[in-house]
């Protein structure tokens, strides 16, 4: 095999030793920098998009928070005006009602009085035209002008029977 | 074998088996520019030219694919960063924070051999990891290196890894000679795999190969299975030129681990 030739041994020793020193020295002085800056690049842009993230996210959350707030305190106050205003117009609503009953109370009793004072006159006219008319028909009947005071008296007997 | 199935004449046959080279054949260094320095030989060869390819290919593919720089990595941007992060995390898993300072050598190890073993699948190429010499002087190189990194890091008390604390004084007469042949067989473990695997691969390959093209002159349905046979080994081939590339590398790190924080 070529392989024990110690002949061979020299050159490729030699070659070897440059070979793998330029390799070397093209690695370490400019290839893995490159990569290695590269990486490190790429790892700082992660993590500055990561705190940026993370800070938007934040930001995000305390607008929540905020707004949840402002909603939780404007729902408390719409709910204040709500009940003052229903308070309100529940309370002109009772006053109008009590006026209006009050009102409407007065109005009986006015029509009350005034249909006691139309039956009275009613009813005195009732008896002057019962008077009347019982007088004319007795007179008609007998010929002659009854008795004042019994025909009063008749009258009244029977109104009273009539219960009115 | 050919013989006996018989070709129409028996000169042709010969000359089949001729064309058919020796399956070592492809390890042979050719001098390309004859070289010599002080009675030295230091000829540029096929192994060296070889070499320089493996450093040109490594070096445009690590520079090049990273010229943009990228954000969202491209293709070939990704196998660089790839393999940055494949053994940077080796190095980190296996030695620690105490093992960046090597980080370039133990890259530069992993690409010299990964490039030397694949693009000695290339036919026609030269595997130069297929030479003993070349894979023991790396092994070496990492063995007295990680020596000279232990007694610098630990002085004299780097000899206690030839025998743990708190064992039995009469052990030693056992465990020391046992540590020191297990220390000192390193390089030749390291060196041996390597060269063992990859020239083993390629004889398999090339004898495979021959065995196609001598049947193929024969009879076409049988040679169909020896090439079947030829595309599975060259896939695993594939398979043992990057995995051998990552266990000379991924040992050099235990080794390194080894004399940075002694078993």
């Amino acid at each position: 095999m070529p392989q024990f030739d110690p002949a061979f041994f020299a050159p490729q020793l030699f070659w070897l030793l440059v070979t793998f020193v330029t390799l070397y020295a093209l690695m370490a002085l400019v290839a893995l920098p490159k990569i290695g800056a590269v990486l490190d690049e790429r790892q700082r842009k992660i993590d500055d998009n990561l705190a940026k993230a993370t800070a938007l996210k934040a930001e995000a959350e305390a607008a929540v928070a905020a707004y949840e707030k402002a909603l939780a305190e404007s729902r408390s106050h719409a709910h204040r005006v709500i009940k003052e205003a229903s308070d309100r117009v529940a309370q002109q609503a009772e006053e109008r009602n009590r006026e209006i009953s009050a009102h409407l109370a007065a109005q009986i009793k006015a029509g009350e009085s005034r249909i006691a004072v139309a039956k009275t006159a009613a009813l005195a006219n009732v008896r002057q035209v019962a008077d009347e008319v019982a007088g004319a028909t007795v007179a008609r009947l007998i010929g002659a002008a009854p008795d004042r005071a019994r025909l009063d008296a008749a009258i009244a007997v029977a109104l009273k029977e009539q219960g009115s | 074998m050919a013989r006996l199935n018989g070709g129409p004449s028996g000169r042709k046959t010969i000359e089949r088996e001729a064309s058919v080279a020796s399956p070592v054949e492809q390890f042979v260094i050719k001098p390309i520019i004859p070289l010599h320095v002080g009675g030295v030989d230091i000829s540029f060869t096929n192994s060296a030219l070889w070499m320089v390819a493996a450093v040109i290919g490594a070096t445009m593919l690590l520079t090049l694919s990273v010229r943009s720089r990228a954000l969202v990595p491209g293709r070939w941007q990704s196998v660089a960063e790839i393999l940055y992060e494949f053994i940077a995390n080796m190095l980190r898993d296996n030695v620690g924070a105490e093992g960046r300072p090597y980080f370039p050598f133990i890259f530069t190890l992993f690409m010299f051999v990964l490039f030397g073993n694949v693009m000695g699948m290339m036919p026609g190429s030269f595997t130069f990891t297929s030479h003993v010499i070349v894979t023991f002087a790396m092994a070496a190189v990492v063995f007295v290196g990680v020596t000279i990194i232990g007694f610098a890091r630990h002085g004299l008390h780097f000899l206690r890894m030839f025998f743990p604390e708190g064992a039995p004084l009469l052990t030693a007469v056992i465990l020391v000679p046992i540590e020191m042949i297990s220390y000192f067989s390193r390089p030749f473990s390291l060196a041996v795999r390597l060269f063992a695997n990859m020239t083993v691969g390629h004889i398999i390959l090339k004898v495979m190969g021959g065995f196609v093209v001598s049947l193929l002159g024969l009879y076409v349905v049988p040679a169909i299975l020896p090439f079947a046979f030829l595309t599975g080994v060259t896939v695993l081939e594939f398979g043992i030129a990057f995995l051998q590339a990552y266990v000379f590398t991924i040992l050099s790190c235990i080794y390194l681990h080894d004399a940075i924080h002694m078993h």
